[in-house]
């Protein structure tokens, strides 16, 4: 019960807030929107058991990359962005690609919850309680079964910051 | 039907009860260090400090507050006013959230979270976006560059704070706050004895996460802004004060918990320093007779008043430290023990962190921005990458040879793995010198 | 060079000066770079001077001191007084040290009159005068380790000052604007205690300058915010016409007490402290040496004041004979001159005062071109500056 209360409160609150970040007009207030629904996502992951998930999502989707979008969003000339046409004249087609997509979700959701076994529908409930303690498995897994695409992964990482260091050093 | 409602809410009653504690607490709490800090500045500059509103200036804190309540409300005309009104109150909720994975005793914690840790730098990383928002709400091209500029000294600082973090995680194996301070008691030995370097790391990241001296370049008063809060005034400025000083109350809860043992006497559970569980009561009688020493002495009747207050507080407080101590075991005088005494020594533990963070805020001048960021980056992340290294190391030398380690004593590998790492420092610390100060390029006039 | 300055620059104008003002021009500024000003009323600007700062990011590529905030006129007010109205005016000027203006200009009078202070009068002058150096120093110290962020040391300084400014109040009554001197000597004779405070106030002084030495001279933060910060060479100093500390600090050993002597300082040992680099470092030790050089005065001349008469023989009247004197003396912030023209009648036909900030401030530009923006604090601090002197 306490379950599915929390699950639509924070689905809710993710669906609103993405749907704001889409149609607010003041582009910091979509930063902060687009805060609240990755928070929202961070409330699902904790509602699912997951807590390692959950505190990552806020300390690097939210501490980290929101930052970043938000001072790069106040460092550019907001007024020229608020006097831009809101929509796009294509709005209509982005429309009837969620529509599909979103009926692509449903289908997959009904047909897996009526135990259909055609592969293609086949979704696995998450065990919601058979991850504990989830940072000790996360843990071990990376860095025994995962360590090579961890390692790949940091250097990904590694080549991204000299870059942006290259990049930002001024000609002297 | 009110039975099931009350099952339902009664695991929930505690914590909301140690949350309300909290809450209504913790605004008088900073507002009092506050008057701390101005008493033990005044004590380094050779003068008393607030002394006027209430006896020694103990009523200060509430003046202060009931002038902010009644201030003006300036809103700057083209800010954005959502925003303005919603900064300060990040600030303050991200502050106050991370209060509630902190164990301030055997019981009270609000919620026991098994990544308490991570929880609370990641509420911390939140924070930032009070001071982010606060900066650009002001429609002030000073206070988005003071704000920009302190968003960047945390989130710079955040790191080398997280590998020193990590150090303390690595001694304890496990990333639930209260699960550390049990692991101190189980080893009888507080981490910062195993770990140091990783403690003077955390201290020099934490004064530069809350904005302190010798790091406050963007909020200094004889800089060219007063930062992200030169536009707020009234109360909203008493939320950022106030968020800065939960910060504070956090960061030093924080590091007691990591590297002093929480709520543990020194040298825990080993029965031969159980001498250490008479120092709260010494303590307390020692400042109560001390007060009552001075009383006589005070120049108005009303100080002579308040100092012999303040004395039988102490007394009081002695007793009830005392109580537990010397009942017989099983009664339930002496289950409370756990609980007072470790409220003392986290109280004490605390209070002696925020002391040092005052002392160092009175003596030493500001960094530069950009030797603030220079040392965080350049030296204050390669010195913590280096100390879980060594820490790792140092538990890897430590473990007997059974459970595949080297079997040495633990005070040979930490002795070793310290001095390497103070030596990368050191190495460091001299690269740094010798790189030139700005050039200045001086045209022939 | 002024041209190039000016064009991109708004016309000064003082009335719609805000605190903070912002200008991006394309024309003449390069993409990044912004005019900021730095406000009459800052905390940091000691006094009412505007400073604008052409900025490339952090780097200051330009600078303009812009001054006459305080400007009272008190050269064009010398000109209707008589010589010893105009006294008390001189101690307005550098109004943290007062006396060693009221020494100049009474120095400067006697040489245009031809009389000479009595020995026991020169030797009093220079115990003031010294003690007035120290408090000089004193206030530069603490605002300008205020100004780097070290909070406690101005409480430490003023509380050294507060001795000083006492054995002024015992000597003539008033602890800032003191007018202690008359032109021809001294009018009130020293008080029974003066050699015992002064004795007593040096003695304490010396530990004093090293318990601040201990807190800053090897502190590495103060080090790093002071060690090559505002660089100017001792060719650079002589071109501006830069003296006193500002250009001992740059190796060049120049110093009026001991080019020119006057007052008694001929019969006392002391050294020049100079120093090496001319960066904000240098001149925080010279004038900590400084601060000891005077103690060192002191304690010789209290050993010996001659007995004597304390004013020489002029009258009541003062007319001088028709002529011209330049006086320089060697005041804490640097040389203070009195060019004084008389027509022969009571009241002096010009007054200039060549006021020591005012030209050390012109090599602000040199120094503060390359730093960032937080070290023009620092830099200001170490001119020691006080705009009272500059603007007159």
């Amino acid at each position: 019960m306490f379950d599915v209360i929390t699950f639509y409160l924070f689905g809710g609150l993710a669906v609103v807030s993405a749907i704001l970040v889409v149609t607010a007009r003041n582009a910091v207030h979509s930063a902060i929107f687009l805060v609240t629904a990755l928070l929202a996502t961070a409330g699902i992951f904790l509602q699912l058991h997951a807590e390692f998930l959950f505190i990552v999502q806020v300390i690097l989707y939210v501490g980290g990359i929101m930052v970043l979008f938000v001072f790069v969003i106040m460092l550019v000339n907001l007024d020229v962005a608020a006097r831009q046409t809101q929509f796009n004249r294509m709005w209509p087609f982005a429309l009837l690609l969620a529509l599909i997509v979103s009926g692509q979700i449903y289908a997959v959701v009904h047909y897996a919850q009526k135990g259909i076994s055609d592969p293609l529908f086949q979704v696995a409930a998450a065990p919601a309680s058979a991850l504990e303690p989830n940072s000790e498995l996360i843990g071990q897994a990376l860095f025994t079964q995962y360590m090579l695409p961890f390692e790949i992964a940091s250097i990904m990482l590694l080549v991204a910051m000299i870059g942006a260091v290259v990049m930002a050093k001024r000609k002297v | 039907m009110v039975q099931g409602l009350y099952e339902f809410f009664k695991p929930h009653l505690l914590p909301l009860l140690y949350a309300v504690v909290i809450v209504a607490v913790l605004p008088l709490l900073a507002g009092y260090v506050v008057l701390l800090e101005r008493k033990v500045m005044a004590d380094m500059q050779a003068r008393l400090g607030p002394m006027r509103v209430g006896p020694h200036g103990l009523l200060q804190p509430i003046a202060d507050a009931l002038k902010l309540l009644i201030k003006e409300d300036i809103i700057p005309e083209s800010s954005d006013k959502w925003i303005f009104w919603m900064a300060p109150l990040l600030s303050v909720t991200a502050g106050m959230l991370a209060m509630a994975a902190l164990p301030f005793g055997p019981v009270f914690q609000i919620a026991e979270l098994n990544v308490g840790l991570l929880f609370i730098l990641g509420i911390s990383s939140m924070g930032i976006f009070g001071i982010v928002l606060g900066g650009w709400a002001s429609n002030s091209h000073y206070s988005l560059l003071g704000a920009m500029r302190s968003s960047a000294q945390l989130v710079s600082y955040e790191t080398a704070a997280g590998m020193a973090v990590v150090s303390a995680v690595i001694l304890g194996g496990t990333l639930s706050t209260r699960g550390l301070v049990e692991i101190q008691a189980q080893k009888h030995i507080w981490f910062f004895f195993l770990a140091p370097i990783g403690f003077f790391l955390y201290l020099v990241a934490s004064i530069a996460e809350t904005n302190r001296a010798p790091f406050d370049m963007p909020e200094a008063e004889s800089e060219l802004v007063a930062g992200y809060m030169t536009e707020y005034s009234g109360f909203r400025w008493a939320l950022y004060f106030l968020a800065e000083y939960t910060n504070m109350i956090v960061v030093a809860s924080l590091a007691t918990i990591l590297f002093f043992g929480g709520w543990l006497r020194p040298f825990p559970n080993s029965s031969w320093a159980n001498l250490f569980d008479y120092v709260p009561m010494l303590l307390m009688l020692l400042v109560g007779g001390y007060s009552l020493y001075r009383a006589p002495k005070q120049p108005v009747a009303i100080q002579k008043m308040v100092m012999v207050a303040v004395a039988g507080l102490c007394f009081v407080l002695a007793l009830a430290l005392a109580l537990p101590q010397f009942a017989s075991a099983g009664s339930l005088l002496a289950s409370m023990k756990p609980g007072l005494h470790g409220a003392f020594w986290f109280l004490l533990k605390v209070g002696i962190y925020l002391y040092t963070f005052l002392w160092l805020r009175f003596t030493l001048p500001r960094y530069r921005f950009d030797q603030l960021m220079k040392l965080g980056w350049h030296f204050l992340i390669p010195v913590s990458i280096v100390n879980v290294f060594g820490v790792g190391i140092a538990v890897y030398l430590s473990r007997s040879t059974d459970e595949g380690g080297m079997g040495w004593s633990v005070a040979a590998s930490v002795a070793l793995t310290s001095v390497i790492t103070l030596l990368a420092a050191a190495w460091l610390a001299k690269k740094g010198e010798h790189e030139p100060a700005p050039p200045a390029t001086p045209e022939s006039v | 060079m002024t041209d190039f300055l000016n064009s991109g620059f708004r016309k000064t104008d003082l009335n719609s000066d805000a605190n903070i003002e912002q200008n991006v021009e394309t024309t003449v500024l390069g993409a990044d770079e912004i005019i900021i000003n730095m406000g009459p009323q800052h905390p940091s600007t000691h006094g009412v001077l505007r400073v604008k700062l052409k900025l490339d990011g952090e780097k200051v590529v330009d600078s303009e001191c812009i001054i006459g905030y305080l400007h009272r006129g008190v050269e064009k007010i010398a000109e209707h007084r008589t010589y010893q109205q105009f006294a008390p005016y001189v101690d307005r000027m550098d109004y943290v040290a007062a006396v060693s203006n009221g020494l100049g200009y009474c120095e400067a009078i006697e040489k245009l009159l031809g009389v000479e202070a009595p020995p026991r009068a020169r030797v009093i002058r220079t115990i003031l005068t010294e003690l007035q150096r120290i408090a000089s120093h004193l206030v530069w110290l603490g605002t300008h380790a205020l100004d780097i962020g070290a909070l406690t040391p101005i409480f430490y300084c003023f509380r050294e000052r507060e001795e000083i400014l006492k054995i002024f109040e015992k000597y003539c009554g008033a602890r800032l604007t003191t007018h202690a001197f008359r032109i021809g000597g001294l009018q009130y004779e020293a008080y029974d205690e003066l050699e015992k405070d002064t004795e007593r106030f040096c003695n304490d002084f010396e530990h004093k300058v090293d318990e601040y030495e201990t807190l800053l001279t090897s502190n590495r933060i103060w080090l790093g915010r002071t060690k090559g910060i505002g660089v100017i060479s001792g060719e650079q100093a002589i071109a501006i016409g830069a003296t006193g500390p500002v250009i001992r600090a740059s190796g060049i050993q120049w110093d009026i007490r001991k080019a020119a002597p006057y007052a008694a300082y001929d019969q006392y040992k002391f050294d020049i402290p100079t120093g090496k680099n001319g960066d904000t470092y240098d001149r925080y030790m010279v004038r900590m040496e400084e601060m000891r050089q005077s103690t060192r005065i002191c304690l010789q001349a209290i050993q010996n004041i001659p007995t004597g008469p304390i004013m020489a023989r002029v009258g009541k009247v003062l007319k001088p004979p028709p002529g011209e004197v330049y006086h320089a003396i060697e005041a804490p912030k640097g040389e203070l001159g009195y060019y004084v023209v008389s027509d022969g009648t009571t009241q002096p036909y010009r007054v200039r005062i060549r006021p020591p900030s005012f030209v050390n401030l012109q090599a602000f530009d040199t120094m503060v071109k390359g730093h960032l923006v937080a070290d023009v604090v620092a830099i200001i601090g170490t001119l020691d500056i006080v705009l009272g002197e500059v603007d007159r």
